[in-house]
């Protein structure tokens, strides 16, 4: 285990030095800021529009990073061959991934966190007071959080068998399909066969639903999330990305390397 | 190596020539384009089932930039004397489909889009249809009750359904005690003095500077009317002591009958006009508005 | 017995290749070798021959499709065995934000040292290569040369008893190159096992106790470089004058070779007396008679020039 945690430092450390990662959480800084503009122009509903643009510069930078750094986790390492020395360690390949996947959802969590600080201060500004209904912020910003670990997990998952390219691609649109997975269940389409309808159910379960994650609507008008909620959400993402990061695991750990 | 130099000079100082001369340009394009612009109007998506499946998780954010540009829609619609609010209800639509939880939109639809023309798109049904929306995604939001009510009494002229849509929201939790009252006034049918309670309460609790301000004018001019109510029996009896109407305010405070000059809500006197009835002065803002906002009451 | 510090059985390597992975491509092909605990053992062959290959199997960088191969007596799967083994990649490449000092620091945390002794040793390490003035710059700043020592410190950082080195001389100017040669004669010295490999063959003919030599995916030969080359048949080589007025017999004439004043003419043993005799009726002068041996080079080169064709259709291995 300790082993993990050295590859995590490291990867860590990676991200942190990459400047590129400044710059977005410089950009996502200036969004929310100027959140605080656009609310004066749309009488009634800064906070909402605060909230709204906030949470969603949050999410889509979170993405970004979680893709193509996610995808680039591996790849990168394959391509350079920076994986050569490493492997020549007393180091498994399953642990080499694990770490790797520590270290961007620790890096992420940071990042995650100052953004929301970010929001909040600027928030403060605007309202010059907090009150306990903000506290949902948080809660969306958690699930986020949480969205970002699975979008890491898939990324790590096409970059071991993919090239970096359709990885992207594959783990962009698995997200996609996963915001509308629910829909699948509820398919009023009278022209399929019960089979279809049951394989469709089916799939609507197997496929991840980052439907679940999204309590934009709630957080911005300060409505209550469920304790439960945060709790079920929680439990599904560990067990999803240990399933995925399990597939990874085996795929990486047969795979012929540069 | 010296004709590179000149050469760079030259450059340099032409820039800013180059950019004036864009800059110029780009001011007669836009004006070119303006005049374009006047019949396509900005609702390019008309669907908001189709934007809430293309926007995904960033809905409320589309939503508040929906309500956005049907505030500055509406903005530049009246600055602009252009009577046309067709894209009014397709933005609030959107607006409403995409975060259910807009009250705003709700509140600024709904006197927007049932106020007749000009002021307003004219469209009471929508309104109605908006509000219910509402009501629907945000029970326990009293407020879009009085807004029901609201435009049932001012447009639609239905008083008992106002009646109904003011009671059901004071049943609500938190809903003001003038909610039942209102409710009661309705039922007796339209007047001056339950119109006036209601534009009161439209303005008190109206976030919004538009809907401020037409609570406002219109709590003005009822006051209007009151004032020229009132004068018009102060000119009837000077008619029946003089035999004919009056001419103009001050024979009417020559007579004794007014101890000075009658003002309207914004400071203007009042004047005599055709047929010895008491109107706005012209110099008044309050006589355009008259126009505008002008429905017998 | 001792247990081989290398033992490889059948081992074999196909690629899928073509259009739709139908075809194969065969980059190693039953590999049977064993390298002994202590020597110093040259891998040798033209690019493409199955060197890399061979190496990348025995770290566990790609998995075998036939045969088995053990290190230290236990099998390369066997991830636990890279404590005692130091490998340095072809071409190497590290995480370039980070400094020499790091990447070593970084390598030194799987051993489990404890930090003053990672400390201690990097910086021996880096002192050993010829880098200690280089230790705080970035790698993305460095040459392939400082690449290559990085890469030789991070093989021998744990004190390993098997050292595992793809191409180390590459990308060395001859000073670099000399270093190299003589860390690993101190580690030899030390009773390390070395496995290296490599195209240059005088270093090859000065380092190992043995060479493998493998073309085409096969291996060819084993041995001390001295008797790879004994094995081919010698012959002898008469360098005679010819004083003036004396003509070559015809057989000879067109045998001969003229460099400056003296001719040379090469014959297999069993001829060897008779040459003689007819030089010598000729009316030659014998000036030297001896033995051709041929060099690690020509038996190379012979090689190649036979496998050449394969040799490069062979090497699928993404490079």
């Amino acid at each position: 285990m300790s082993r993990v945690l050295i590859v995590a430092r490291n990867t860590f450390r990676e991200a942190v030095r990459d400047r590129v990662l400044y710059n977005l959480l410089f950009f996502a800084l200036l969004m929310i800021a100027s959140a605080v503009i656009v609310g004066q122009i749309s009488m009634a509903i800064e906070t909402v529009v605060m909230i709204s643009l906030g949470l969603s510069a949050i999410s889509l930078i979170g993405l970004l990073i979680a893709v193509f750094t996610g995808v680039g986790l591996v790849s990168k390492e394959i391509d350079k061959r920076t994986l050569h020395a490493v492997l020549a360690r007393p180091l498994r390949r399953w642990e080499f991934l694990l770490g790797k996947f520590a270290g961007l959802a620790v890096t992420l969590a940071v990042n995650t966190a100052a953004m929301t600080a970010g929001l909040f201060a600027a928030l403060w500004l605007v309202k010059h007071s907090l009150e306990r209904g903000d506290a949902v912020v948080l809660a969306a910003a958690y699930f986020i959080l949480l969205k970002l670990m699975l979008v890491v997990a898939l990324a790590m998952l096409f970059s071991c068998f993919t090239s970096p390219l359709l990885a992207i691609l594959f783990t962009g649109g698995l997200y996609l399909a996963g915001l509308f997975v629910s829909e699948l269940r509820s398919l009023q389409v009278t022209t399929l066969t019960p089979q279809m309808q049951k394989f469709f159910a089916v799939l609507s379960y197997v496929l991840p639903n980052f439907g679940n994650y999204d309590v934009m609507g709630a957080a911005a008008h300060g409505r209550k999330i469920a304790g439960m909620l945060i709790l079920h959400n929680t439990l599904y993402t560990i067990l999803y990305c240990a399933i995925v990061l399990g597939i990874a695991a085996m795929i990486f750990s047969r795979k012929d390397l540069k | 190596m010296k004709g590179g130099r000149a050469a760079a000079w030259v450059l340099l100082l032409s820039l800013p020539v180059g950019f004036a001369g864009v800059w110029r340009l780009q001011g007669k394009i836009d004006a070119a384009r303006d005049a374009m612009h006047q019949e396509a109007d900005e609702v390019l998506v008309r669907s908001p089932k189709l934007m809430k499946v293309l926007t995904g998780e960033y809905a409320t954010l589309a939503a508040d930039i929906y309500w956005t540009r049907a505030v500055q829609y509406y903005g530049g619609k009246r600055l602009g004397q252009d009577t046309n609010l067709d894209s009014l209800w397709p933005l609030l639509d959107l607006a409403t489909t995409l975060d259910p939880h807009l009250l705003p939109a709700y509140r600024f639809g709904a006197t927007f889009l049932s106020q007749p023309e000009p002021r307003g798109a004219g469209r009471p049904d929508l309104a109605v249809k908006l509000l219910e929306r509402g009501l629907e995604a945000n029970p326990e939001y009293w407020r879009l009750n009085q807004d029901l009510g609201n435009v049932y009494y001012l447009e639609v002229r239905d008083f008992s359904k106002a009646g109904d849509a003011y009671l059901e929201g004071s049943k609500k939790p938190g809903a003001a005690s003038w909610m039942k009252v209102m409710a009661a006034r309705f039922l007796e049918g339209e007047s001056r003095e339950t119109s006036a309670m209601l534009w009161r309460e439209v303005y008190e609790s109206s976030t919004d500077e538009k809907l401020k301000e037409n609570a406002r004018i219109n709590l003005q001019l009822l006051r209007a009317d009151d004032d020229m109510e009132h004068l018009n029996e102060i000119a009837q009896q000077f008619a029946t002591r003089a035999g004919r109407p009056p001419h103009s305010m001050r024979e009417i405070i020559q007579a004794g009958l007014i101890s000075g000059e009658a003002l309207d809500p914004l400071g203007y006197a009042y004047v005599i006009g055709a047929g010895g009835k008491a109107r706005i002065s012209e110099k008044s803002p309050l006589f355009k508005q008259q126009t505008i906002y002008r429905r017998p009451l | 017995m001792p247990v081989p510090a290398i033992e490889t059985e059948n081992l074999s390597k196909e690629y899928p290749h073509g259009f739709l992975h139908l075809k194969k491509k065969t980059s190693l092909e039953g590999l049977t070798m064993q390298v002994k605990e202590g020597e110093v053992f040259g891998l040798l062959g033209p690019n493409g021959a199955g060197k890399s290959t061979t190496i990348k199997l025995l770290m566990g960088i790609i998995f075998p499709t036939a045969g088995s191969a053990r290190m230290l007596g236990k099998l390369v799967s066997d991830v636990a065995m890279h404590r005692d083994i130091g490998y340095l990649p072809e071409q190497p490449y590290f995480y370039d934000y980070l400094t020499a000092t790091e990447v070593l620091d970084y390598f030194a945390q799987f051993h489990g040292y404890s930090a003053a002794e990672r400390r201690e040793r990097v910086q021996k390490m880096l002192r050993k290569v010829g880098l200690e003035t280089a230790g705080k710059i970035q790698l993305r700043k460095y040459s392939k040369g400082m690449l290559q020592r990085v890469g030789l410190a991070q093989a021998i950082l744990h004190d390993p008893n098997l050292v595992i080195l793809d191409e180390p001389m590459s990308g060395l100017d001859p000073v670099g190159r000399r270093e190299v040669r003589d860390i690993i004669l101190e580690l030899k010295k030390a009773g390390k096992t070395i496995l290296f490999s490599t195209h240059i063959l005088p270093d090859a003919e000065m380092l190992c106790d043995r060479v493998g030599v493998i073309a085409g995916g096969k291996l060819r030969g084993v041995g001390a470089p001295g008797a790879i080359v004994g094995v081919q048949a010698t012959g002898m080589e008469i360098a005679f004058e010819l004083p003036e007025g004396v003509a070559m017999a015809e057989q000879i004439q067109g045998k001969a070779e003229k460099t400056g004043a003296a001719y040379r003419i090469g014959v297999s043993e069993s001829e060897l007396y008779r040459t003689l005799e007819e030089l010598q009726a000729a009316g030659a002068r014998i000036v030297s008679v001896t033995q051709i041996k041929p060099t690690l080079e020509d038996f190379f080169m012979e090689l190649v020039g036979k496998d050449r064709a394969q040799a490069s259709a062979v090497e699928v291995s993404a490079q």
